[in-house]
């Protein structure tokens, strides 16, 4: 019933490759923008932005990024959480060192430093696949934490080795520190994800995309069609972690305001980001959305409704969250390992033939 | 959504128009999991008996009843700020995260949004000047004041001298680790031990290198300063190249029963700073017993009593409700507002009588809270395990630490913090 | 001998005991990858089960007993008896069984011919609803493992050296025990998988499912099969490493100890988890010995893994994987 078309009557190259080529496809899109920048502001609360819509918005920027990684051009990457860190600590530094500068380049350029980082990092990539690859990766997990933990510079020497992000505006309204007000932090990262989101989805069906999924289907057939493995490979690890280190940011000068590398940026999060991408769906922007939503709301939800309205002690409904989280992984591991992006498009495909299945 | 804000209403409009007093929110963010969720559940027992306590005993503070609601972060900073976002509309009074990183995330948030934060023991130390942080308290210790204490009882028991001496400390390599080491450089250079660094990668389950070393070096002293599994592989490694457990000392989050137990007889000697006494041998331990444990309403299953930690949170508690008491009166309303609260924490005054009243004599110091030192003279005592006796005692008396030394340092780093955050002075 | 040698050999020869405890949690990653092309991130979950429900047995506890009294308001917690140790452990290893059949019945047997990023996903959705599960069923709380292992120096090393070079070298009895444990439990593995026929059935499964199933081998069998050794691994790791620390919710963090181990011995070799293991060792004790100082400390938990990424760069497959043959 939702969608009503009768017949293939594309006729130029541009709108057989649309992003969304149903219209009610792109009424909803722009409805969902309208609400998202035009509602959502005047009536979010402390409460619904930082439990839900900050992690969310940024959590949905490193699933992005991860995405191109591991979606995209195969390369599974356990790195996340220290890339991220690279973000939130070069942010600190341009902070500090530059606070004239606009936060909204500082957070650009901290995605930059970052994507130096990742193309350091993905080089082990020309020669190591799979698992050992993954493996590898977490081997820029464990460095960069000892590093931003060992090394006073990137702290500006301050006794515990905390950073805290100062107060930086944004035309006017403060976006970090404090004093910043819901509705700012919220508009602020939320266009950070709709520019990110569309370069991806820009990205991924360009040439590069079809490089990387060369490189992900079968590497040496790619090469043998002449993708240079080192560029597609460098590029995906490059890309990802600029998506990252942007993410990276997000937490620490918008979200958190003040991280400890160990508990922040630790090998939980670099889970927690993997999750998002493969519950969610491997190559699939929309993927990266739901993943990070089931991920963020999910053990909120379960809080909520666990201890708020059945009134359970909070250590039991904590075994019960972990317990809960870690069937529906498996669960929906098992329903569709394509990820819930699978079942949306499925359940897309059935309503446009219903009510004639055949 | 909206039917809960309807009844929210509901419940608003009942409360405005009986004259039953509304409840004192004590948020209390705990985490019973993850890995440290063997010493927060500790903690969290004895904050949460002592609040039903209060309530089942003399039906709340000063009248008005207390609800201590748990949230459960499994000591991860993200989640806390969720308890922070969720509780802080409830009218919460006051916070205590019980973790240095969350707590050094929450400092600017409780202070622009009027709440206060008790961290006891733990977070920034230089929160004690008042001056600058108008609604972080730290009272009645802070690391720096407890290393100072541990260095002072090692000038005890070395006759008054440390020249040539070394000690190591072995750390948890994050905030709350690094904390002590300025304080000890300084220390060190005015009486003249050597500091060894000894830092340890959380978890801490594998340190075998750290202890080669202590056993090659061979230092007179080593101090631990960790949190969790850290701390009983370090008793345990210790124990196992045969280090003299007496010269073996804790910090207060490295002294609990959980800390000792695991390596058996083998810990015996250890020792550890702490800023209240140990033990249940208090007339208010009976109270628990008959109010909480035996009508069923214990937060845990009652095992924990009496344990180090159990008497943290319950001291916890029992600070927070005296500077309850001393918001009531001074405002002269029991329904205390988390402004209100802020000034008892601000004038605050702990005596003997006053602990006596509330059956704990002798549990912990006596200190004064002004609006200039947040931290209270910082005075700390030593505690020893007897593994025989599986028990905890006191050796010395509460002392004070070096603030000649520790003054500066916290005068340097808060006005640090003052000037990148443009804060005025607040006492004056 | 000059001091500084003396101490790195005593450094080396700790870090190969540590080595051994690192082999021991990557041999249960490696049988089950070797058999069903799971990378089983639950392995160190399934230790802090393990040692919990030791524990647990030992004691006399009583399974989700904080549950059972927040429903109906009880008060029990011990059923009041106290298993002797040897028994203890062996109905842990059947509740290891237990959990291996349930992991196959329920999880695996509908995750066939995925692709292996998703069976490690599951596996680390497993690791979270162990890690629930545990707390649930034993409590949060720190347990003292006492199994009657020994501790601390060993005296004859440290007393015989001394005489020897004029310093006692510092040995755990631990380790010992540890490295005398490990090498009976690979003896046995591969007695085992030599000698009988389920043995056999296993190696049959491990180079060829589709071979292995045509000549009327079960596959789901050999699977509790592989799970139930990995158990019964992951117990013998949680009771050498739960003895030094406790048992507690960081237990399961010492598979992070285990992966650079993998990576260096290869994925599929029983040698080679050992070897790597000794590798992993001693060069990250010795280089904490030797360069950590300089750069501050605390090297340990990156350092195994830099060094094994060196040694992939090098050797794709790791030191005794099979070679990675890749075709168009």
């Amino acid at each position: 019933m939702l969608y009503r078309e009768a017949g293939d009557f594309k006729t130029s190259y541009g709108k057989d490759s649309q992003t969304f080529p149903l219209k009610f496809d792109r009424w909803a899109y722009w409805l969902l923008l309208v609400v998202a920048f035009g509602v959502v502001p005047f009536f979010i609360n402390d409460y619904w932005l930082n439990a839900v819509l900050l992690p969310f918005l940024i959590y949905a920027i490193a699933a992005l990024g991860l995405n191109i990684l591991s979606g995209y051009a195969g390369q599974i990457s356990l790195g996340s959480g220290g890339f991220m860190a690279v973000g939130a600590y070069s942010c600190y530094k341009l902070m500090t060192s530059f606070p004239d500068v606009s936060i909204f380049f500082h957070v650009i350029i901290s995605g930059l430093i970052t994507a130096m980082v990742g193309l350091a990092f993905g080089l082990p990539s020309m020669r190591i696949k799979g698992f050992y690859l993954a493996v590898a990766t977490l081997a820029a997990q464990f460095f960069l934490v000892w590093l931003f933990n060992k090394v006073p510079w990137f702290f500006n020497y301050s006794a515990s080795g905390q950073i805290s992000a100062p107060e930086r505006t944004v035309l006017g309204y403060a976006v970090t520190g404090p004093l910043a007000t819901a509705p700012a932090k919220y508009l602020f990262c939320l266009v950070f994800v709709l520019l990110l989101a569309w370069m991806a989805r820009n990205l991924t069906r360009g040439s590069f995309g079809r490089k990387w999924m060369a490189i992900r289907d079968m590497d040496i057939a790619a090469e043998i069609i002449g993708v240079n493995p080192l560029s597609a490979k460098l590029s995906a690890f490059g890309i990802s972690s600029f998506y990252i280190g942007i993410s990276g940011a997000l937490i620490f000068a918008v979200f958190l305001g003040a991280v400890d590398v160990n508990d922040t940026f630790s090998i939980q999060k670099s889970f927690l980001i993997l999750f998002i991408v493969i519950i969610g769906g491997l190559g699939s922007i929309l993927g990266s959305f739901i993943g990070a939503a089931f991920l963020v709301l999910m053990p909120v939800l379960l809080k909520n409704i666990m201890v708020g309205q059945l009134g359970w002690p909070s250590d039991l409904a904590a075994h019960f969250e972990f317990i809960i989280v870690g069937a529906l992984i498996i669960v929906t591991l098992i329903i569709e390992p394509h990820g819930m992006a699978q079942v949306w498009r499925l359940t897309k495909q059935k309503l446009r033939l219903w009510p004639f299945p055949h | 959504m909206k039917l809960t804000k309807l009844a929210a209403f509901a419940v608003a409009a009942v409360v405005a128009a009986s004259p039953v007093l509304a409840d004192l929110e004590f948020p209390s963010i705990s985490y019973r999991t993850g890995p440290f969720g063997a010493n927060g559940a500790e903690v969290a027992d004895g904050f949460s008996d002592y609040m039903t306590l209060l309530n089942e005993r003399d039906g709340g503070i000063g009248g008005a009843r207390v609800n201590a609601v748990e949230c459960e972060t499994g000591f991860s900073a993200e989640k806390t700020l969720e308890c922070y976002e969720a509780t802080k509309g409830n009218g919460a009074l006051v916070y205590s995260p019980l973790s240095t990183a969350a707590t050094y995330q929450m400092i600017p948030r409780v202070t622009a949004d009027g709440i206060p934060l008790l961290s006891m023991g733990y977070g920034r130390t230089s929160v004690s000047n008042g001056d600058v942080f108008s609604h972080i308290f730290n009272f009645p210790g802070n690391y720096w004041t407890g290393a100072s204490v541990i260095v002072n009882h090692l000038l005890d028991i070395n006759d008054g001298s440390l020249e040539g001496k070394t000690i190591a400390l072995a750390f948890h390599n994050s905030a709350f680790g690094k904390e002590p080491i300025r304080t000890l450089e300084t220390l060190g250079e005015m009486h003249g031990f050597d500091l060894t660094l000894l830092p340890i990668d959380s978890p801490g389950q594998e340190q075998k290198s750290q202890w080669l070393q202590i056993r090659r070096e061979k230092p007179d002293y080593v101090l631990l300063w960790g949190w969790g599994v850290m701390n009983q592989v370090a008793i345990q490694e210790a124990a196992n190249i045969r280090f003299p457990m007496e010269n073996f000392i804790g910090v207060w989050w490295s002294g609990s029963d959980n800390d000792v137990i695991p390596a058996g007889a083998a810990s015996d000697g250890y020792k550890a700073v702490t800023f209240h006494a140990v033990g249940s041998d208090f007339p208010v331990f009976a109270d628990i017993q008959k109010y909480v444990t035996d009508a069923g309403l214990s937060a845990g299953d009652g095992g924990n009593v009496g344990t180090v930690l159990y008497n943290r949170g319950m001291y916890q508690a029992v600070l927070m409700s005296e500077a309850v008491k001393v918001a009531q009166a001074m405002h002269g309303t029991a329904d205390i507002t988390a402004a209100m609260m802020r000034d008892g924490l601000e004038n605050l005054v702990i005596t003997d009588d006053m602990m006596e009243a509330i059956g704990l004599k002798g549990f912990g110091p006596n200190f004064e809270v002004s609006c200039a030192n947040h931290g209270g003279p910082g005075l700390g005592a030593i505690q020893q395990w007897d593994a025989e006796t599986q028990s905890w005692s006191l050796i010395t008396d509460f002392g004070a630490p070096d603030m000649d030394v520790i003054a500066p340092l916290i005068a340097a780093d808060s006005a640090a913090y003052a000037a990148e955050n443009e804060i005025a002075s607040q006492c004056n | 001998m000059p001091d500084q040698l003396l101490f790195a050999i005593e450094v080396a020869l700790n870090g190969l005991m540590t080595g051994v405890l690192y082999a021991l949690v990557a041999l249960g990653f490696v049988l089950i990858f070797k058999a069903s092309g799971v990378f089983n991130y639950a392995q160190g979950v399934m230790a802090l089960f393990a040692a919990m429900t030791l524990v647990g047995i030992q004691k006399g506890q009583v399974p989700f007993a904080h549950l059972i009294n927040s429903i109906f308001g009880t008060d029990i917690h011990h059923f009041g008896w106290h298993v002797p140790s040897i028994i203890a452990i062996i109905l842990t290893a059947g509740v290891m069984v237990l959990f291996a059949w349930i992991v196959e019945r329920y999880i695996l047997k509908h995750l066939v011919n995925q692709p292996e990023i998703i069976l490690f996903m599951a596996t680390i959705g497993l690791t979270y609803f162990m890690e629930g599960f545990g707390d649930l069923m034993w409590g949060a709380d720190l347990k003292r493992l006492d199994v009657g292992l020994p501790q601390g120096i060993n005296d004859m090393i440290d007393i015989t050296t001394a005489e020897w070079f004029g310093y006692g070298f510092f040995i755990d009895n631990l380790d010992i025990v540890a490295t005398i444990i490990a090498a009976i439990l690979v003896a046995g593995l591969i007695l085992f998988s030599q000698y009988t026929k389920q043995g056999r059935a296993m190696r049959a499964v491990a180079d060829d499912h589709q071979a292995a199933l045509s000549v009327g081998i079960s596959l789901r069998f050999i699977w509790v099969l592989v799970w139930s050794l990995a158990g019964f691994v992951a117990l013998v790791a949680g009771m050498m490493w739960g003895a030094k620390s406790g048992v507690q919710f960081s237990l399961s963090l010492i598979a992070l100890k285990a992966l650079p181990v993998l990576m260096l011995g290869g994925f599929t070799s029983i040698p080679g988890a050992i070897v790597g293991g000794l590798i992993i060792g001693v060069g990250e004790k010795l280089f904490e010995f030797s360069i950590g100082p300089l750069i501050g400390g605390a090297t340990e938990n990156w350092f195994a893994y830099v060094l094994a990424l060196l040694f992939l760069v090098f050797r794709p497959q790791g030191l005794f994987g099979e070679k990675i043959i890749e075709r168009v």
